[in-house]
């Protein structure tokens, strides 16, 4: 599990590379193109994917939407509430 | 994009992070049985999470009262990994079961998830009846245009001139149009899109499960190990980028009793051109589904 939190909007993205085969889906359809392969390998010989440029995410779901394993999701439980 | 945007920034990794965060659906998957057996890319994951969204946010049905049945293929391990009561039934007999458990439980709503190749070929004669009888049911079928599972052999879904397996020189034959055979037969809602679109492919499913009576879904998916190989359609990015490019949206006013404007198109070479997508049907002054006519026929013979 690698969990990236963004500095202003407090959402998480988290990629589990536990799940992740590498198929590259989300760094494709990322509309604002943060994410990116992994250097090093994971266990069952996958280069995953990795979040690299927090900054610019804006919390679009695409990623999550597109993954078909599950291995990359949006977290908004710590996201301050509008009034 | 210049170079320095691309730079990876490690500022924003937490290290420790307070709780555990788990995905939006963790609790209704069976973790052992993750990560799934598909290739890298694959649709059917794409279909089970959204069957997982609209389950948890476009319909009201109670998870106790889902039945998760699916048939023989790579979309039937759907059942084992969805925390759900479930039935990996046999080859093309995922209906008949379900027909048996919507008549002894009324209650209870069968979602089948099963490929083309298993309710089309095989259990063509069991869907036909099944939507003859209108009972309530959601049919979720995962469109691939292949066998995918056995290796690449053509299915009744496979276009004219698309290379498999069996058929090295290109398809002679004509495909069927899932949608119209469902429709032809007489089920009361019947929806496709691809798996491209993925909150529009949820919202179906959550109003096919809350419509009474046999809905149909179609959900166009992407085998690009065994389809698109063969047919020189790059790998999944290229397949649903061309979904993107190729979908039609349409209403159902626009297709009226004209069912021919759903047909799928296909040229050699180039893949799908056309995908119309969309609710295709929707029976307001729906006829009353099976279980309901069952129980006052009974009632009424007392």
């Amino acid at each position: 599990m690698e969990v990236h939190q963004h500095p202003e909007k407090k959402h998480y993205i988290v990629t589990d590379e536990t799940r992740c085969k590498g198929c590259g889906l989300c760094i494709e359809f990322c509309p604002k193109n943060c994410l990116g392969f992994s250097d090093v390998l994971n266990e069952k010989g996958w280069r995953v994917s990795k979040m690299h440029r927090m900054k610019d995410c804006i919390k679009c779901y695409m990623c999550e939407r597109m993954c078909p394993d599950f291995a990359i999701f949006v977290d908004e439980s710590d996201v301050p509430k509008k009034k | 994009m210049a170079a320095k945007d691309l730079e990876i920034d490690t500022s924003t990794l937490v290290k420790k992070p307070k709780k555990t965060l788990q995905h939006t659906h963790d609790n209704l998957l069976r973790k052992i049985a993750i990560p799934t057996i598909y290739c890298p890319g694959c649709g059917i994951g794409t279909t089970i999470n959204a069957f997982l969204e609209a389950i948890t946010k476009y319909t009201i049905v109670p998870h106790d009262n889902i039945l998760v049945v699916s048939g023989i293929g790579c979309s039937g391990r759907a059942s084992g990994y969805v925390n759900l009561d479930g039935f990996h039934a046999l080859h093309g007999r995922a209906i008949p079961f379900a027909s048996g458990v919507e008549i002894a439980r009324p209650k209870m709503k069968p979602v089948i998830i099963s490929g083309d190749g298993d309710l089309f070929s095989i259990g063509l004669g069991h869907l036909a009846h099944a939507a003859r009888r209108n009972i309530d049911m959601t049919v979720i079928c995962v469109n691939n245009a292949i066998y995918g599972l056995t290796g690449g052999q053509d299915a009744p879904t496979t276009p004219v001139g698309a290379k498999s397996r069996t058929t090295p020189y290109g398809k002679i034959s004509f495909p069927f149009n899932l949608s119209h055979v469902a429709i032809a037969n007489g089920a009361t809602f019947c929806a496709r899109y691809t798996v491209y679109e993925f909150i529009q492919l949820a919202k179906a499913i959550g109003r096919g499960m809350t419509h009474q009576g046999f809905s149909f879904i179609e959900v166009i998916s992407n085998c690009h190990v065994n389809f698109g190989r063969r047919n020189n359609l790059g790998d999944s990015i290229a397949m649903r980028k061309m979904f993107k490019k190729v979908r039609v949206p349409m209403k159902e006013e626009d297709i009226g009793l004209d069912i021919r404007k759903t047909d799928i198109k296909y040229e050699v070479g180039k893949g799908f051109t056309r995908i119309p997508t969309g609710i295709f049907l929707n029976e307001r002054d729906k006829p009353e589904e099976f279980s309901e006519r069952i129980i006052d026929a009974y009632e009424f013979n007392k």
